[in-house]
C-alpha cells in the first residue's frame, strides 16, 4: 500500500526534467559562458524550436494513447509543399496556409481510419504512409525547391513568424524576438488543458492504459484514436508552416531530421511509450534539452558529429530514470541486482 | 448529464417487472454459433447465477446484454420496454441504468481513481472541459460512503494498480451503485482473489441486492454464487439448459449436476 502522500515527484509535473534542464543549462553556461550567458542564443531558440515543439506536443497525445506516428516528416514535406505552390505560384495567401492545415489534417485522419477501422498496427501503417506521402510530395513537387522570396511582405510571414519588436537598423535581442513564441505557448497551453482537464485528453490516457477498459467503459476508441491521428496531422501541418517560413523556402526532406528527435522530446519528457501516461510540460522541457544539447555542444567546441552521441546519453539516461522513479518493483530488483539489498534478500560480500 | 438525469426521473414514475428481458436472443461470429435462442428475463430485485463451463457462452451473453456486442437475432426488453438493437451501445446500456463489473477490466490501472470513476460519463462544461474539482468531491464521497474505505492510505489520487484486487471490485461495484444501476452485471469479480477478499466482494453482492437492485452474477466458484444468487440460470453450448433455486440443491448436488450434464452432452 502506498502512502498517503505522494512524492514530490508525483505531485509536481514532469519535475525530474526539469532538473536536468536545469543542471544541463547551468553546464553549458559554465562551459560556453560567451553564449549561453547572453540573450541571442535563447531567441534563435524561439525562432527555431517552435516545429519541434508542435511535432512533440501530437506526439504526446499519439504516444499517450499507446500508439506511435512516424508519418509526420512526410505529413511536413506534403503540407509544406502544398503552402509552397499555393503560396508561391498561385498567391492565394491566407487560402493557402487554411488549406495547408487541411491537407495534414486529412493525411492524419487517413492514418487514424488504418489505425482505428483497418486495424493495422500504427507504427506498420504510418511506416507505409510516409514513404506514400513523402513519395507524393516529391513526385508533385519534381524534387524541385521552392524559394519564397519577399514572403516576409505579406500578413502570413508577420502574423505567423513575424519580428513584432523590430525596428530598423537596431540589432538587440528585443528587435529580435519572434512571434513564433507567443503562438507556441499559446498551443502548449490549449494542449495542456485538453490533455489534463478535457474529456478527450482524459480517454486519450485510457485508450492508452488499456483499450479493452476503455470500450467497456464507453469510449467509443475507435473514434478517439482518428481524432488523434487527425490532431497529429493538423500540428505537423503547423510545424512546416513555422518551418518553411521561417526558412524561406521549401524542400522535399526538410522534415526529415525531425523523426527520431520529436519521439525523443517526448519520452525524455516523461511520456510513456507504452501509453497511458502523458505529460505535456515534460515533453516542451525535452524539446529544450533536445535543442539545447544541439546549440550547446557546437558553443562549446565539440564537432556537431558529437550531438547525436550525447543525446543518446542523455535518452537513455532518462528513460532508465523513469523507469525506475515509476515502477518501485523494478526499482527494487535493479538494486537487487547491484547488490544493494536491505532487509530481506541476501547480502552479497563483496570479493 | 442532463440527458440520463431525465432518464432517470422518468424511470422512477412506470413500475416495471423484469429489469431485463431477452426473448430469441442468437449471436454468430462468423459461421459459428455463440448464442442459441436464449430465453430469460431477470426480476427487479434478484441475484441471479449465470453458470456453466468455458466457452458456454456466458460472457457473450452478457456483452450483448450490455451493449458491448449487437446480438445476430432476438429481442432485448430493459424494464419491459423494447430495446432499438441499432442502437444498442454501452453508453445507452448506463443511460439505460445497466451497469458491468468486469473482472479484470473495468478499471484503468495506471489512471487516478477518481477519473476512473468518472471516465465515460465525465462532469463537464459545455466545452467538454472535466470539472475537477467536483468529480474529486463526489469521489471522495463515493470512496467513504457506499465502499467503505476508511483511513487506509487510499485517496482519490491514488491509481488503481495501487489497490489489492478486493478493492478493485469494491470500486468497480461502487461506482455502479453510484450511478443508481438497476442491474449491476458482474464477470467473475472473484477470479484470482484471497479468501479475504472473496468475502468483501460477496459483502458488496449482498449490498447491491439490499439496495433494491438486481444483479447478473457470472462465476466458475459454484458455492459463491450458491450462496448469494436467488435464482441459478445454466447455460451449455450457447444455450439455456436449467434454471434452478439454490434452496432446492445443496452445492455438492449442484456440482454432480453439472458433472452429468458435461457427460450426457459430451
Amino acid at each position: 500500500m502506498a502512502s498517503s502522500t505522494p512524492s514530490i515527484f508525483r505531485r509536481i509535473e514532469a519535475l525530474p526534467i526539469i532538473i536536468v534542464f536545469i543542471l544541463l543549462l547551468a553546464l553549458f553556461m559554465y562551459l560556453a559562458p560567451e553564449v549561453f550567458l547572453r540573450p541571442f542564443i535563447y531567441t534563435t531558440f524561439i525562432s527555431t524550436l517552435p516545429p519541434l515543439i508542435f511535432l512533440a506536443l501530437g506526439l504526446t497525445f499519439v504516444i499517450g494513447a499507446g500508439e506511435i506516428d512516424l508519418c509526420f516528416p512526410a505529413i511536413i514535406a506534403f503540407s509544406g509543399f502544398t503552402f509552397a505552390i499555393l503560396f508561391k505560384q498561385y498567391d492565394l495567401g491566407w487560402i493557402a496556409v487554411i488549406a495547408t492545415l487541411l491537407a495534414g489534417s486529412v493525411i492524419g485522419f487517413l492514418n487514424g481510419v488504418l489505425v482505428a477501422k483497418v486495424g493495422l498496427p500504427s507504427f506498420i501503417a504510418t511506416l507505409a504512409t510516409q514513404f506514400f506521402w513523402a513519395g507524393m510530395a516529391t513526385v508533385l513537387s519534381g524534387g524541385k525547391s521552392y524559394a519564397l522570396r519577399g514572403v516576409e511582405k505579406s500578413s502570413v510571414y508577420s502574423v505567423l513568424v513575424g519580428t513584432p519588436f523590430a525596428k530598423p537598423g537596431s540589432y538587440d535581442w528585443i528587435s529580435q524576438l519572434s512571434i513564433q513564441g507567443l503562438w507556441t505557448v499559446l498551443a502548449v497551453i490549449f494542449l495542456w488543458f485538453i490533455l489534463n482537464r478535457h474529456r478527450f485528453g482524459e480517454h486519450t490516457l485510457f485508450i492508452g492504459d488499456s483499450n479493452a477498459v476503455s470500450r467497456v467503459v464507453g469510449i467509443d476508441v475507435d473514434w478517439e484514436k482518428i481524432k488523434i491521428f487527425t490532431l497529429m496531422g493538423l500540428l505537423s501541418a503547423l510545424a512546416a508552416l513555422f518551418l518553411t517560413l521561417e526558412n524561406k523556402n521549401f524542400f522535399g526532406n526538410q522534415g526529415e531530421g525531425y523523426l527520431l528527435t520529436a519521439i525523443a522530446s517526448v519520452l525524455i519528457g516523461g511520456t510513456s511509450i507504452f501509453g497511458g501516461r502523458a505529460t505535456i510540460i515534460g515533453t516542451v522541457f525535452g524539446c529544450f534539452i533536445i535543442g539545447m544539447i544541439e546549440a550547446g555542444l557546437v558553443a562549446t567546441g565539440l564537432t556537431g558529429a558529437w550531438v547525436r552521441t550525447i543525446e543518446g546519453i542523455v535518452f537513455l539516461v532518462s528513460i532508465i530514470f523513469y523507469f525506475l522513479i515509476d515502477e518501485p518493483q523494478r526499482r527494487a530488483a535493479f538494486f537487487a541486482r547491484i547488490g544493494m539489498v536491505r532487509g530481506f534478500g541476501r547480502k552479497r560480500t563483496a570479493g | 448529464m442532463a440527458g440520463s438525469s431525465d432518464l432517470a426521473a422518468s424511470r422512477e414514475e412506470t413500475p416495471f417487472e423484469h429489469a431485463i428481458r431477452l426473448e430469441h436472443v442468437e449471436k454468430f461470429f462468423g459461421p459459428i454459433q455463440a448464442l442459441r435462442d436464449i430465453t430469460l428475463s431477470i426480476g427487479k430485485n434478484e441475484i441471479v447465477g449465470l453458470i456453466g463451463d468455458n466457452g458456454a457462452g456466458k460472457s457473450t451473453l452478457i456483452k450483448v446484454m450490455t451493449g458491448v456486442l449487437a446480438p445476430s437475432s432476438g429481442r432485448i426488453f430493459v424494464r419491459d420496454k423494447e430495446i432499438d438493437l441499432a442502437d444498442y451501445s454501452v453508453r445507452m446500456a448506463h443511460d439505460l441504468s445497466i451497469e458491468t463489473v468486469y473482472q479484470d477490466k473495468s478499471l484503468a490501472d495506471q489512471q487516478p481513481l477518481w477519473r476512473n470513476f468518472f471516465v465515460g460519463r465525465q462532469i463537464t462544461n459545455r466545452f467538454g472541459f472535466i470539472d475537477v474539482k467536483r468529480e474529486k468531491e463526489v469521489a471522495a464521497e463515493m470512496l467513504l460512503t457506499s465502499i467503505g474505505f476508511r483511513g487506509v492510505g487510499i485517496t482519490v489520487d491514488s491509481t488503481v494498480s495501487q489497490l489489492s484486487g478486493g478493492e478493485r471490485q469494491g470500486i468497480a461495484i461502487g461506482r455502479a451503485m453510484h450511478y443508481n444501476a438497476d442491474v449491476i452485471v458482474l464477470d467473475e469479480p472473484t477470479v484470482a482473489l484471497a479468501v479475504k477478499e472473496v468475502r468483501k466482494v460477496l459483502d458488496f453482492i449482498r449490498r447491491i441486492k439490499a439496495s433494491g437492485r438486481a444483479c447478473v452474477y457470472i462465476e466458475h466458484n459454484l458455492a459463491h454464487v450458491h450462496e448469494v444468487a436467488d435464482r441459478l440460470i445454466v447455460l451449455d453450448r450457447g444455450t439455456v439448459v436449467a434454471e434452478i433455486e439454490p434452496k432446492d440443491m445443496t452445492v455438492a448436488d449442484l456440482t454432480e449436476y453439472l458433472i452429468q450434464l458435461q457427460q450426457h452432452t459430451a
